[in-house]
């Protein structure tokens, strides 16, 4: 130990430092090196020395396209398999809620029904949201619905809904049935495992690249892209939910004498039920998410109207359709959220008969055909009617406009400071650092903190951004995402620990914090391009706004988790409040802090990559330039790169978290 | 009433020296399950150990091999009709020894034979079948569907043979009743108590009308108060049904109170084995002297075991039964005139017991024949 006044360090902090230290100075002084040793090697990668595998990646696609086949059926033919049974009930949704069910095709198309009117839907809604908890639920989601019937953003929310009613059934039904194998055969858990793994970590634009090479520019990409993004946690979620079944109920199961099917379907499914409901609530969220961002290969809806408008830069187009966005997620959370607490079910008395235990069953089916009848005569019922339509795209436009012109001044002055002081330094910093170094300094906190499989595993994957010759852009994007989230931490950790101590603020906070998560990563770039247009202090906000939530809710939950005991032997040993925070609480909430962080940094790569749309120059910007182009290898190569980073900080800071609990000698 | 449920119009606490009486009777009755050189190692290579030490492996040979021995070479009989009541500490092996007997964990080496048949040489399609119809269990956390009402749940094993709704609910109905539940078919098990969701376990295990019942901890989970209800509901139950019962518990005293014999397992090795009166008279080891010490041994003590023979100084006062304990018998003992006969469960004579014996045994005297 070192003694430094009242604080001690130990004498691995004061290596770290020292690292830390002369990573700083190499950074300053990194090219005046190279140029002295005459070594430019050191700062650029030298390109003989790269092995670029991404036209061998496009090569493969393109065999897998043209040439690939099972015997039976070729390549080709099972994408149009998987597109013909993706098409189908998606076009039967379609019809149901906006184009109306037709037979035949073309010109000689008949309509036989039409689509469910606008009352109609709300209706449904409605019955949902009072039958899945409550009747303030269901006036909320009712006003929610009514709200883009009103704004004239119905039709393009009910292309989004059908993808997401399409996109929900595959992405549980897929996920419960992987998990269900996970949970069966652990071999097959363990291959899934750091599959699952990468899947959440491969920013999603890199999905969309290949799906948008096989299955070509439409909704049935859209909706394959939206499936496989949405489907691991569901994954997850199954194989974790059936381990939790207690034991003593599996061993029921096989002593009442199940077969192995009763054993899953009729016990552990069930009473795995409530866990499972989490899981529907994330594919739920998660469909939306990527539905929006899936306009951009032919999605359609209203992820297709915010990025028009965008492009246009139609200010007040582009809000209201981000704004019927974050209605439309936080109606579809809290009707989901209330269907998990819904598994759990009360006793009641009632013998009445079918219609009228289910009244809302028999009320939607009366006002669908009702509405439906009506519609022929009254198209008010059929179709919200147009005048009574309200746009705020003007009040927006103007309130956009009166911000830029009478505080352009102070705006600026606030992003140009934060760009020459703060992040324009840590980027030169980054960029000059000598590759070599970071190789050396990754591998040895891998090698410190878990070992030589970490060591290894950070230098093949460091290794690998390297020799594709995408040393800068990672370098941008960890620049990025660094800065990102420090800014992030620094406001949500302080956040977090404020609402574990105030119950107050805890409401307030955490209100903030559940409507920021359910948010289609999509929307944070409207404000913001709006205010600070293009560049990198604009993602660094949008980032920054999205990866907030966890820092603030990890930090929270550690410090409310600290066993009142310890807390009451503080204060006994008559600890003041603030060496009750710092002495107590924050030493044992820190391994839950740096979980958070993990998230944080997660949350921030999955973002960044979104950002490439306002002008980044990272890897996230080298997979939207692949997917314009549809080059597949370019943006399987840059998505792995992302996926890399992630992996690297994820199992380092796992790593110090899990050797920080055990220290602490908590589990 | 259930098919094979015999009211032998016995009713509240005193039901117990029923079972007792039935206990010493039971000696004869047929071997129901038995389990021979059972042993389970937990670990790898468990199968491999054995072989090399040819079947008997020591506890160092099984530490060395970093195995754990959760059963050794367990053998026990257990009769038909009889409450065998398997006591040990946490981690003394009993769970896994009654899952080795359910054959919910597959033992490494032994045989367990139910009704004359080996139960690990029977297939999947038989175990089915074994357990659907013969074996009932009742878990120490309840173990009910959450989803299910009461009446589902306790239907549940009828509904996974396939046995038609009417049917299935009209037995549930009569074991609800049985274990007292009348009015609470429709409720959810996390709107019951714990003692009521147990009820709801018991009701469920009995629906099969199962021979073989196992229980596990069933009272362990409840506060000390039900717990007590809970066992001399059970006795009453058994009284009812006369079912061979395999019984788990870590507590000594509800071992005593509800065994006809015990088996007592430490480090996953059978101890001893003996009705509650002989581990009280004749411990095998020290470990189970500890145990018995602090049993009140008017609790135990039957007036048989006390009885002297030959004839008494004074005339006889009274009759007291072979199979009453000491503690039922104190008062009226205590208060004749002069020593009592005691008679057998046919009404002949084996003994006297005098005034002086049972002041003995309720001070806690080394009682002297």
């Amino acid at each position: 130990m070192i003694a430094l006044g009242p604080y001690c360090i130990s004498r691995k902090a004061a290596f770290w430092l020292v690292i830390l230290a002369a990573s700083i100075l190499l950074g300053q002084y990194g090219k005046d090196l190279a140029a002295a040793l005459d070594a430019k090697w050191l700062i650029k990668f030298p390109r003989e020395l790269t092995f670029p595998i991404k036209d061998d990646i496009s090569r493969f696609m393109a065999w897998l396209v043209e040439d690939a086949g099972f015997g039976l059926f070729s390549f080709v033919d099972l994408t149009r398999g998987i597109a013909w049974l993706i098409e189908v009930p998606y076009a039967f949704m379609r019809g149901l809620l906006i184009d109306g069910l037709v037979f035949g095709v073309g010109n000689e198309a008949v309509q036989i029904l039409p689509p469910l009117s606008w009352v109609a839907v709300i209706t449904v809604v409605v019955a949902i949201g009072r039958w899945a908890g409550s009747w303030i639920l269901a006036g909320f989601v009712g006003a929610c619905f009514l709200y883009l019937a009103a704004f004239g953003e119905w039709e393009s929310a009910m292309i989004t809904l059908a993808s997401i009613l399409i996109a929900v059934p595959f992405g549980v039904a897929g996920g419960l049935g992987l998990g269900v194998a996970g949970f069966k055969w652990r071999w097959l858990d363990r291959i899934l495992t750091p599959i699952l793994d990468l899947m959440q970590t491969v920013p999603v634009f890199a999905y969309l690249v290949p799906i948008l090479f096989l299955f070509g520019f439409g909704p049935v990409s859209a909706l394959v892209a939206t499936v496989i993004y949405a489907m691991p946690p569901m994954v997850r979620v199954t194989t974790l939910a059936l381990r939790a079944v207690p034991a003593e109920i599996d061993e029921f199961s096989r002593m009442t004498g199940c077969t192995e099917r009763q054993r899953l379907w009729r016990v552990l499914i069930p009473t795995a039920l409530p866990g499972l409901m989490v899981g529907v609530n994330q594919v739920i969220m998660l469909s939306l998410n990527m539905v929006i961002i899936a306009s951009m290969i032919g999605a359609g809806g209203l992820g297709y109207d915010v990025l028009t408008s965008l492009r246009r830069l139609d200010i007040g187009g582009g809000l209201e359709s981000g704004v019927a966005i974050v209605v439309l997620a936080i109606a579809l959370d809290r009707l989901s959220q209330a269907m998990v607490s819904r598994a759990s079910p009360a006793h009641s008395e009632d013998s009445r008969s079918f219609l009228k235990r289910h009244p809302w069953l028999t009320t939607c089916v009366v006002v669908i055909v009702g509405t439906g009848l009506l519609g022929l005569i009254a198209p008010a019922v059929q179709n919200y009617p147009e005048a009574a339509q309200i746009t705020t795209g003007k009040i927006w436009e103007d309130l956009v406009g009166w911000l830029n012109v009478n505080f352009f001044d102070q705006i600026e002055a606030v992003k140009t400071f934060a760009l020459i002081h703060f992040m324009v330094p840590v980027k030169r910093l980054l960029l000059e650092l000598p590759w070599p170094w970071v190789l050396f300094i990754l591998t040895l906190a891998g090698w410190q903190l878990g070992g030589l499989r970490l060591a290894c595993l950070c230098f093949a994957l460091t290794a690998f951004i390297l020799s594709n010759g995408l040393w800068a852009k990672a370098m941008i994007t960890v620049y990025l995402c660094g800065v990102s989230v420090v800014i992030a931490c620094l406001i949500g950790i302080p956040l977090g620990i404020l609402s574990a101590q105030n119950d107050r603020a805890n409401r307030v906070v955490q209100a903030g914090i559940d409507t920021l998560q359910t948010l289609p990563s999509f929307v944070y770039l409207i404000p913001v391009v709006m205010l600070f247009r293009v560049g990198d202090f604009s993602a660094m906000i949008a980032v920054i706004l999205y990866a907030l939530a966890p820092a603030v809710r990890y930090a929270s939950h550690g410090i409310r988790s600290i066993p009142p005991e310890l807390l009451e032997a503080g204060i006994v040993s008559g600890c003041t409040r603030r060496q009750l925070l710092t002495r107590i609480k924050l030493p044992l909430a820190m391994p839950e802090i740096m979980l958070g962080i993990n998230q944080t940094i997660m949350l921030a790569l999955s973002m960044l990559v979104i950002t490439a749309l306002v002008g980044t120059r990272d890897l996230g910007q080298e997979v939207y330039i692949a997917l314009t182009k549809a080059d597949t290898g370019r943006g399987v190569v840059a998505g792995l790169s992302v996926a890399f980073i992630a992996i690297i900080a994820d199992r380092l800071i796992s790593a110090g978290a899990v050797r920080a609990r055990k220290r602490l000698g908590l589990n | 009433m259930l098919p094979g449920a015999q009211d032998h119009g016995c009713a509240g606490s005193g039901c117990h020296i029923a079972v007792s009486a039935y206990g010493v009777v039971m000696e004869h009755s047929p071997v129901k399950l038995a389990c021979h050189n059972v042993w389970k190692l937990f670990g790898n290579g468990a199968e491999r150990v054995m072989a090399q030490t040819r079947g008997n492996p020591g506890m160092t040979e099984i530490e060395q091999a970093g195995l754990i021995g959760a059963v050794r070479n367990a053998n026990l009989e257990i009769r038909e009709g009889e409450i065998f009541v398997i006591m040990g500490l946490s981690g003394s092996g009993k769970s896994t020894l009654v899952r080795c007997l359910s054959r919910l964990i597959e033992p490494t080496a032994g045989e367990i034979l139910f009704d004359g048949r080996d139960l690990l040489r029977a297939d999947e399609r038989e175990m089915i079948d074994i357990r659907r119809h013969k074996m009932g269990m009742v878990f120490q956390h309840f173990a009910l569907l959450p989803h299910l009402t009461v009446l589902q749940n306790v239907a549940f094993p009828l509904d996974v043979q396939g046995i038609s709704r009417a049917e299935r609910e009209k037995a549930a109905h009569e074991v609800i009743d049985l274990v007292g539940l009348k009015g609470r078919e429709s409720y959810y098990p996390r709107e019951l108590s714990g003692g009521q969701q147990q009820r709801v376990g018991i009701a469920r295990s009995l629906a099969v009308n199962p021979e073989l019942w196992f229980l596990d901890e069933p009272f362990s989970a409840l506060d000390p108060l039900i717990r007590r209800e809970m066992q001399d509901e059970f006795l009453r139950l058994q009284n009812l049904l006369r079912k061979t019962i395999v019984f788990i518990t870590h507590d000594f005293d509800e071992a005593i109170r509800l065994a006809d014999r015990i088996a007592i397992m430490k480090d996953g090795e059978v101890i001893q084995i003996a009705s509650p009166e002989e581990l009280v008279l004749n411990p095998a080891t020290d470990y189970v002297a500890e145990f018995t010490r602090h049993i009140p041994r008017a609790k135990v003590l039957t007036a048989g075991s006390l009885a002297r023979e030959g004839e008494p100084k004074g005339t006889i006062a009274g009759a007291v039964n072979a199979s009453d304990r000491i503690e039922d018998i104190a008062d009226r003992v205590e208060s004749a005139d002069g020593p009592m006969a005691v008679e057998d469960g046919n009404g002949s004579r084996i003994g006297y017991i005098e005034r002086q014996q049972v002041i003995d045994v309720l001070v806690g005297r080394v009682p002297a024949k």
